[in-house]
């Protein structure tokens, strides 16, 4: 049997999670390529025009792995770490359904963290490894080592990380965004090669420590509902001392994103901040514009106070 | 008995503001400011205030705070819920601080309802020295006027379309609120609803055996609010329209009926969607089995949880086949776009029935 993970949304959060509890499960696994314009523009044809990029990519993706395997795996998940999620990824199995209800050859592998309990992934992972029949012992031992494998590869991102904010000599640029957008190759990835072309050093905000993150993120809000945004928030935070400024990268429509940045923009006076827009409509040289004028302001602020 | 330096405001949504001002009132024991009724002036001035592509509930928040501020209200609240309108408040908060504006702020979300203390830490907020058992005394009849504003609004959202003498609801329904404002205590409120339910279910009618029935469902704010659709129902009304909607305070807040709901939609979708949209879904399967001959979704640009539920309602709309429209209001939609669209709609919907019957 053929599992589908389409490349858009979670997975990006929880690559090295799936693909390890798949293969230790033992099941076969196929993802979707990388986003290019083909999948992008069957998700716009698939998407309500209203919607918010990622689902339009979401869609795209679920559309291209249709047929290539037996069961698509969009995951639904309500609560991380206790804390709510965007109502898109409480939604998004229903309305992955819903848009392909008519497809003959199109089956979902269901998947849903609803509950704000400690062991509320364990128990969602349980249930759909009793769906396809696997073992207790095997899917304990797949589990455990599926959340260990995962655990290693983002300490590693945020050692390499943290390695290289201290050593780089270049101009340290915080890109705060949420993972499927960083990821993505026609929304983060651009971005980064850009800055990386401009001679700066792009900090992730995404790889800071997700626990460390969010603990720090009370010190800016008290109320804000959302795992990923206090992720971010708190990365802000954390780095803001570290880096030279910020760029707010953001899909459009993003609903959490709308508020959150705003709140950004007025709780951190002091750091230089861009908020960038990217939406399905081609076209980078804006962009590259103003992320190049940006660049110029810093590096001047820069030389101004070495001067000083 | 009322202190006499805090002048607490809630932002406008339908006319539910005399129930928070009978709350506020004889439950906190603060002065109740209602806003000025929303205006163009309003959006405008939320939406300059406001992030870009906010939700429109959000602007119009803004708009109803920076009035009520001018107006000596020294105590926002904002209310919260299963979206970005559990982030309203400290957002709104933020703004309007680092504006220069200098006030109170109670945030629902801020608050732990799961414990009394810290309920009455923050009810201390609105009124220092607050007497918890008055605010429990007060929710009785709080909760009567909420019930009462929403079954004559029912009753006058089916058959003012229909009244022989044109503005009778209105003015009728206008004289109540007038009289509500100033509501002293249950025995006074049970007089008056009686009496103005006599008059409203008085009022002659012109009413044909078979109507044409619209159902209207959207996102919270923007299907109870009437600045913020358009007045659609009451255009609806104008074409002859019965129009029938459930979403309201009694169905949400004081009788939940989610699980209900839930249940209803549970054919097109699995899992809570969060949010409105489930009770959005069934909402619209109910009005398609019960007869109705189009549906009308509104929400304001980018909200989230109904552009979730859309791709089902256009199942929904397939199976049962019953028409939907969708309208999506932000700040800047033009009015004479909005009429157009619906009297497309009207024209369609007629048309199909005629070929029924």
């Amino acid at each position: 049997m053929k599992i589908g993970i389409p490349r858009a949304l979670l997975y990006y959060k929880n690559e090295k999670f799936w693909t390890t509890l798949f293969t230790e499960l033992g099941f076969e696994y196929i993802i979707s390529p990388e986003t290019d314009c083909a999948i992008l523009s069957r998700g716009e044809i698939l998407s309500i025009d209203e919607t918010c990029l990622p689902i339009k990519l979401l869609l795209g993706h679920v559309d291209w792995l249709i047929g290539k395997c037996d069961y698509v795996f969009v995951p639904r998940v309500a609560y991380r770490h206790k804390l709510q999620m965007c109502t898109r990824f409480m939604a998004q199995t229903d309305l992955v359904a819903n848009t392909f209800r008519d497809r003959e050859d199109f089956k979902l592998l269901f998947y849903s963290v609803g509950e704000p309990t400690h062991n509320c992934e364990r128990e969602a992972v349980y249930k759909m490894a009793k769906f396809l029949k696997v073992k207790k012992a095997v899917f304990k031992e797949a589990y455990a080592t599926a959340k260990a494998a995962q655990m290693f590869y983002e300490r590693f991102r945020t050692e390499r990380q943290k390695e290289k904010v201290d050593t780089t000599q270049k101009i340290k640029i915080l890109l705060v965004a949420h993972a499927y957008s960083v990821g993505d190759a026609y929304i983060g990835k651009p971005v980064i090669a850009m800055l990386k072309a401009m001679g700066c050093e792009p900090v992730i905000a995404e790889y800071g420590d997700e626990r460390d993150c969010i603990r720090a993120s009370y010190a800016v809000s008290k109320s804000m509902p959302w795992a990923y945004n206090r992720h971010l928030v708190g990365a802000v935070e954390l780095y803001k001392d570290h880096v030279d400024g910020a760029v707010l990268l953001t899909a459009f429509p993003c609903g959490t994103d709308s508020m959150v940045n705003e709140y950004i923009i007025h709780a951190f006076k002091g750091l230089p901040m861009i908020t960038l827009t990217v939406d399905a409509q081609d076209g980078s040289a804006g962009m590259e514009t103003r992320l190049e004028s940006f660049i110029d302001i810093i590096t001047l602020r820069k030389e101004r106070s070495h001067d000083a | 008995m009322t202190h006499n330096e805090i002048v607490a405001c809630f932002p406008h949504m339908a006319n539910y503001a005399y129930a928070f001002k009978y709350v506020c009132e004889h439950g906190f024991e603060v002065k109740y400011l209602i806003p000025p009724p929303i205006t163009k002036r309003t959006l405008e001035l939320g939406a300059r205030v406001s992030p870009d592509y906010v939700c429109s509930p959000f602007k119009y928040c803004m708009g109803c705070y920076l009035e009520a501020l001018e107006l000596g209200a020294n105590c926002l609240m904002q209310i919260y819920g299963g979206c970005r309108l559990n982030y309203y408040g400290e957002l709104n908060a933020r703004i309007l601080r680092d504006m220069g504006y200098e006030f109170e702020f109670f945030d629902m979300a801020a608050v732990n309802w799961k414990s009394p203390k810290d309920i009455i830490e923050h009810f201390r907020i609105i009124n220092p020295d607050i007497n918890p058992v008055k605010v429990v005394q007060a929710l009785p009849v709080t909760f009567r006027i909420i019930e009462i504003l929403d079954e004559f609004e029912d009753l006058i959202r089916h058959n003012v379309g229909f009244e022989v003498n044109d503005g009778e609801f209105d003015g009728t329904y206008k004289e109540f609120l007038g009289k509500l404002e100033n509501v002293e205590d249950g025995k006074e409120l049970k007089e008056l609803e009686k009496e103005y339910r006599t008059r409203l279910h008085g009022i002659p009618l012109n009413k044909p055996a078979k109507t044409i029935k619209v159902g209207f469902v959207g996102d919270y704010y923007t299907v109870q609010e009437p600045f913020s659709n358009y007045f659609m129902e009451k255009e609806l009304a104008k074409f002859g329209m019965e129009v029938y909607r459930q979403m309201n305070f009694t169905n949400s807040v004081i009788h939940n009926q989610g699980k209900k709901k839930r249940k209803i939609a549970k054919k097109y979708a699995k899992y809570p969607l969060g949010a409105t949209a489930n009770s959005t879904v069934a909402e619209a399967i109910t009005f398609a089995k019960e007869g109705c001959a189009g549906i009308i979704q509104v929400k304001s640009f980018g909200c989230m949880p109904e552009i979730d539920a859309m791709p089902i309602l256009q199942n929904v709309s397939r199976d049962y086949h019953v028409p939907i429209l969708h309208f999506s209001f932000d700040s800047q939609t033009s009015e004479t776009g909005v009429r157009t669209r619906l009297e497309a709609f009207y024209d369609m919907v007629e048309a199909r029935n005629g070929r029924k019957a």
